[in-house]
């Protein structure tokens, strides 16, 4: 018995185009620039009017810039290997050792178990800055500088005490008589731990996880200094379209589109997969 | 379809900085193979952390739990053979009703057919045939509380544990159940131990029943035993509706026969019953007669006479509130009685139906005083 007046149903119409306008503008100027050239870019005033062309992507993609000065390489499809290959396995190792790890803090009182807890929180506390320049020092002695395995290693700072929190507040809110019950017909504890733990709690997995990526993702500092070039994700890499000739926006857009298209995708798919999850999961019996 | 044993169980929870709390205390019970066994008493008493620790959820803190001669309180719960109906359902929301009751038996890799067939007539058996298709989140609680209570019986474990199995249910459907699980039970010489805080489903159901409080237990024998001759004054006053009424009396010695006096709120004796029986002069005892057995207008010899305070007719018995010299005393009858606030009745207490208790250790003295 929805009763909505038309008054009501056009305010309601126009403050939602209103947010979406606010929201989603940049992005669509973006996508307009992305196909545009510099001087169109930078044209006063502004049109939405021009000559689509395809020029920034086919010198992102060929790693050729051709600028006023002359042509410059670029490592852009490197990096945004680098951005996927580091984001996808910093959340795969935060997730594998993070959700057990939940699923401990959530089930079992033991000694100094918040503590740990809240250190493994208090990461996300402190500066990275702060952190970086031991952390550099350390990385150096040990041969970790400028490798992959390293900078996943950093990235944990970031994935895992997301991952351990989120998905710990998930185990919690599911009775543990759903497993006692499952045990007492006969399961051990690793078959409950996969087959009703893990399923039931998968929206927060998937919730945790999909921030993990994200900040890993959007992560600029810890490449910057722990990397060179040729280990280093988009956020640092999208430096080089700062030229000695001038910005190039017209590439930075392109750039832009290409490295949110992955985390994008990732979101529509998994916000569907959150809304079937959590319409399933009253979990509490 | 196995005999399970307690020996000695005490449960104690230690939370971290509070005072530890003894749950259970020292408790030993025998089930017979296949012997429906109820756990009663009030919330808290610790009949649900029994429960738990045969189950195997909650550890022994001292003493031994058997099944079958074979001890499992340092067994994984997997490893236990027994079933339980969770008070809290705790189903599967993921899978269908159906699957959630199945589930357990896949296990077993029992032929898929036999499954279905076992499925579907345990689902006959508790009315829950018509939500087999349905998830657990969109049906009743009441529904939910069945599924449940199916998972467990299904498996015919050795040993069942059901946590207030009934506890959802709307009473007419819970009357129908009760007979049905109950013939369920001894057709699979099924080994059940249950948890209630309802009386009436214990004393329907149980073979036996073990009244516990403050995690000790008061008494354990069949409903007939518990409520004719109760152990003390708590199994006194906790079975019966209404309860049993209860005075502080004083015994005095008269050669071979004694004098009760029970006592009105300031010390006063309020009336006296003649016994033929021996006691100490003098001994400070508490009285205990249950309302059904008080003989209300009775003619010729009276014990005392009762002011009328309440008269309720409720259709096939009276429940009578009256005092005597003080104290309230609670009657039924299951005639109507014509009279209102303030008559006089003549009230007759058959010494049959007397119980005594210590007044120190609540502990009973005597069940009936012989007839005078």
């Amino acid at each position: 018995m929805n009763q909505i007046s038309t008054f009501e149903r056009i305010v309601r119409g126009l403050l939602i185009a209103l947010v979406l306008l606010f929201f989603l503008f940049p992005i669509f100027w973006i996508l307009l620039m992305s196909f545009q050239t510099n001087e169109q870019i930078l044209r006063i005033p502004p049109s939405l009017f021009f000559e689509p062309t395809l020029q920034n992507y086919v010198a992102l993609l060929t790693g050729r810039l051709q600028t006023a000065a002359g042509n410059l390489d670029i490592a852009f499809m490197r990096n945004l290997g680098n951005s996927l290959l580091l984001s996808t396995s910093s959340v795969l190792l935060a997730l594998a050792l993070g959700v057990p790890a939940a699923y401990a803090f959530a089930r079992y009182k033991f000694r100094l178990g918040e503590s740990i807890a809240f250190t493994l929180l208090s990461f996300r506390f402190a500066p990275p800055l702060l952190v970086l320049l031991p952390l550099s020092l350390f990385f150096r002695q040990l041969h970790l500088t400028d490798t992959y395995i390293g900078l996943i290693w950093v990235y944990q700072l970031i994935c895992l005490p997301l991952i351990l929190w989120i998905v710990r507040g998930y185990f919690e809110d599911i009775s543990p008589d759903i497993e006692h019950a499952y045990r007492i017909s006969g399961h051990g504890w690793w078959k409950t731990f996969r087959k009703i733990a893990i399923p039931l709690a998968r929206p927060g997995i998937a919730a945790a996880g999909l921030l993990a990526f994200i900040f890993a993702w959007n992560n600029f500092i810890f490449a910057l200094i722990l990397a060179s070039a040729s280990k280093q994700p988009v956020t640092v890499g999208a430096l080089a379209f700062v030229t000695a000739s001038g910005i190039q926006y017209g590439q930075i857009a392109a750039a832009i589109v290409l490295s949110v298209t992955p985390t994008l995708l990732l979101a529509l798919y998994a916000q569907r997969y959150l809304v079937e999850g959590l319409s399933l999961g009253a979990v509490k019996g | 379809m196995a005999q399970l044993a307690l020996g000695n169980v005490s449960k104690t929870y230690r939370p971290r900085g509070k005072e530890q709390v003894q749950a259970v205390k020292r408790v030993s019970l025998d089930v017979k193979d296949g012997e429906i066994v109820a756990l009663l008493g009030s919330s808290g008493c610790g009949k649900t952390s029994m429960l738990r620790m045969i189950a195997g959820f909650e550890e022994v803190t001292e003493g031994t739990i058997r099944i079958g001669g074979k001890e499992i309180h340092n067994l994984p719960p997997a490893q236990r053979d027994v079933a339980m109906a969770f008070e809290g359902y705790s189903l599967y929301p993921p899978l269908k009703v159906r699957e959630n009751i199945g589930f357990a038996l896949l296990r077993e890799r029992g032929a898929s057919a036999d499954i279905e067939k076992r499925v579907s007539h345990i689902a006959e058996l508790l009315e829950i045939t018509d939500i087999l298709d349905r998830y657990p989140t969109v049906i009743s609680a009441g529904q939910q509380q069945r599924t449940s209570l199916a998972r467990a019986l299904i498996r015919r474990a050795p040993v069942s544990l059901l946590d207030e199995p009934m506890s959802q249910l709307e009473p007419q459907l819970r009357a129908i159940l009760r007979a049905r699980l109950k013939d369920y039970l001894i057709e699979h010489k099924m080994t059940t131990v249950f948890v209630t805080h309802d009386q009436t489903e214990a004393i329907a159901l149980a073979d036996r029943i073990a009244v516990m409080e403050k995690g000790e237990l008061q008494q354990f024998g069949t409903p007939a035993e518990i409520k004719q001759s109760p152990s003390n004054l708590f199994v006194a006053s906790f079975i019966g509706e209404p309860p049993m009424n209860i005075f502080d009396a004083a015994i005095a010695s008269e050669g071979n026969a004694v004098a009760i006096s029970g006592l009105g709120p300031n010390g006063e004796p309020a009336f006296r019953l003649n016994a033929p029986m021996e006691a100490a002069n003098g001994k400070r005892v508490c009285l205990g007669i249950r309302p059904h057995l008080i003989e209300i207008g009775a003619n010729g010899s009276a014990d005392a006479t009762g002011r009328v305070i309440t008269n309720h007719w409720l259709g096939d018995q009276s429940h009578i509130c009256f005092e005597i010299g003080g104290c309230s005393v609670v009657g039924v009858t299951d005639k109507p009685i014509d009279a209102r606030a303030g008559d006089a009745l003549p009230v007759r207490f058959p010494l049959g139906a007397v119980h005594l208790f210590d007044a120190e250790s609540g502990r009973a003295l005597a069940h009936g005083l012989g007839q005078r």
